[in-house]
């Protein structure tokens, strides 16, 4: 079953065609990397899935239901995390999960039981009542991947999670995703680490708006005679013309 | 003389040990990367260097000037392009160098020949506003506006973050090209990547350096064996690997997992075998050579269990 769906997906600002007729589909529980240079679209497109820019022309299907039509029924569906989380500094860890829970209409009587089993898979039950201001980066970076999926989103949206924090902490996070995935979320991904790229089940490459290639990391790599994705990417990269750097 | 002589710094910010002990030094004409996380300490290190902020204890020195005694004589002789753009974003991108220039006593036109390679990309843009360039654009202008005094050593803040790896790549080159013009350069960056790119790094953590060598010293100096492993299931792979006897450690690394072996483990076939008869499919171990980010991950896992 495809969690995301787009048929000739296009947004213009003016004369300029900033996203330009995309066709691609994501499966239920699949890690799709949605990768591309600063200024190739990225963004535009995204803001477009989670329903935060209307399309100019074409269709979109994410979650079930049609962007243009449902769009409130998107949002309910799909969870968001940025580079800059949206956590609140001055709640704990458990006020945030009842905030962001409450926000997504999860039951509240649901919701403890909810936030326990959260922090037990987090392995973070000793910090319940910490306020999150004093959490390390690498812990927030969880804690607001754990809030986004909270309400049990059939998408989560990932706009390059896992900027700035050290190693094992990206590591680690990226096996919360593993997770997320195995239990059947599907995971949508934007990062400028071309390694987290072969995390991915598959990989898109946009390009002037346009995507490029989309396959599996290996596929792509073969296809390119690359050794790494890193490859692939500056590959297809270099041929942009319309390139924001 | 070393460019930079940096000796025992401490730094808090209340009770938060920024920097703790603090030293190394950089030679003439180095490409010197501090390569860590967010929170390692970088920022205030810069801050300290570039005369910004005082140490609580220890010494630096550029060029052999004190950063503290001869702050005066380090701001001429020093260009710091910080992690935060540093640019007036109301002015236009020819009216930030003026402006840059100016207040260090200088032209654009005397020290045009010396950011040549790198205002060209934005020459273009001239007359547009610092504010509406892209982020890469913005980079470019910086690091003009840093050079445009002609500085002996430059300070680069986290320059390549949040940037496209095709814009990194070409940061990179131009950091070469000005290291073959003999400036010294220090550079901070979270990308591990990049440290392979640098005569010498300062591998740092939580306000303290681990290891400052070549990167081929360092990866040179990774303890012991290492292998790769993979299989059909990745992530099921990752829990079967960190519950083998021989395994002392297992991450998941793009395509494949690194995987440090027990002191006492034998052969990567063993442990294939192992995870053969557990179920896993497709299974293959095998030995790699560490990069830097394996030797980080190895530092770090050290320093929890110390």
């Amino acid at each position: 079953m495809n969690v995301i769906e787009t048929e000739r997906l296009t947004k213009r600002f003016g004369d300029f065609v900033a996203v330009d007729r995309l066709d691609f589909q994501v499966a239920r529980g699949e890690i799709f990397g949605f990768l591309g240079a600063n200024g190739a679209g990225k963004t535009t497109a995204m803001r477009m899935l989670c329903g935060l820019s209307v399309p100019t022309s074409g269709t979109e299907r994410v979650a079930g239901f049609d962007i243009g039509r449902q769009t409130e029924s998107v949002k309910k569906s799909i969870g968001y995390m940025s580079q800059k989380f949206s956590l609140y500094d001055d709640l704990t860890v458990a006020e945030n999960f009842r905030l962001f829970g409450g926000i997504y209409g999860v039951p509240s009587r649901e919701i403890p039981s909810r936030t326990d089993e959260m922090l037990e898979l987090l392995d973070f039950r000793s910090e319940k009542n910490t306020f999150v201001k004093s959490l390390p980066l690498g812990w927030k970076q969880k804690l607001s991947f754990s809030i986004a999926i909270f309400h049990r989103p059939g998408v989560v949206f990932l706009d390059e999670p896992t900027g700035g924090v050290d190693p094992v902490s990206r590591r680690r996070f990226w096996e919360l995703i593993y997770e997320a995935s195995d239990r059947g979320i599907t995971v949508f991904a934007t990062t400028h680490y071309m390694d987290e790229a072969e995390y991915c089940h598959r990989a898109s490459i946009m390009v002037d708006g346009r995507i490029e290639a989309l396959d599996t990391p290996a596929r792509l790599k073969q296809a390119h005679g690359a050794a790494s994705m890193d490859e692939v990417f500056r590959n297809l990269a270099r041929k942009a013309t319309r390139r924001a750097d | 003389m070393p460019a930079l002589d940096v000796r025992d710094l401490d730094r808090s910010f209340g009770s938060t040990k920024a920097l703790e002990g603090v030293s190394f030094s950089v030679e003439d004409g180095e490409l010197f990367g501090l390569i860590g996380p967010d929170g390692a300490g970088k920022t205030t290190l810069f801050r300290i260097l570039s005369t910004l902020l005082l140490a609580d204890r220890g010494t630096a020195a550029v060029d052999g000037f004190d950063v503290v005694r001869d702050a005066r004589k380090i701001r001429e002789r020093v260009g710091y392009m910080p992690g935060r753009f540093s640019l007036y974003q109301d002015l236009t991108v020819e009216e930030n160098l003026e402006f840059f220039a100016n207040v260090f006593g200088t032209t654009v036109a005397r020290n045009r020949h010396l950011v040549d390679d790198i205002y060209r990309h934005i020459e273009p843009f001239r007359k547009r506003k610092a504010g509406a360039l892209s982020g890469g654009m913005k980079q470019k202008l910086a690091l003009s506006c840093a050079l445009i005094h002609k500085p002996s050593v430059l300070f680069l803040d986290e320059p390549t973050t949040g940037v496209d790896p095709v814009s990194r790549k070409e940061f990179w080159n131009i950091l070469a090209n000005l290291r073959s013009q003999r400036i010294t350069i220090v550079v901070s960056t979270p990308y591990m990547d990049e440290a392979i790119l640098c005569d010498r790094v300062a591998l740092m953590d939580d306000g303290r350096v681990l290891r400052i060598d070549t990167p081929d010293g360092i990866v040179e100096g990774f303890p012991g064996p290492l292998w790769i492993a993979r299989a059909r299931n990745m992530h099921a792979l990752l829990s079967g690997l960190r519950d083998d006897p021989d395994v002392e450690s297992a991450f998941a690394f793009g395509d494949a997992h690194h995987v440090k072996p027990r002191p006492d483990a034998k052969d990567p076939a063993g442990l294939a075998r192992r995870l053969e008869e557990r179920g896993h499919q497709e299974v293959v171990v095998a030995p790699a050579r560490p990069g830097i980010e394996d030797c980080f991950i190895e530092m770090l896992g050290r320093k929890v269990s110390a």
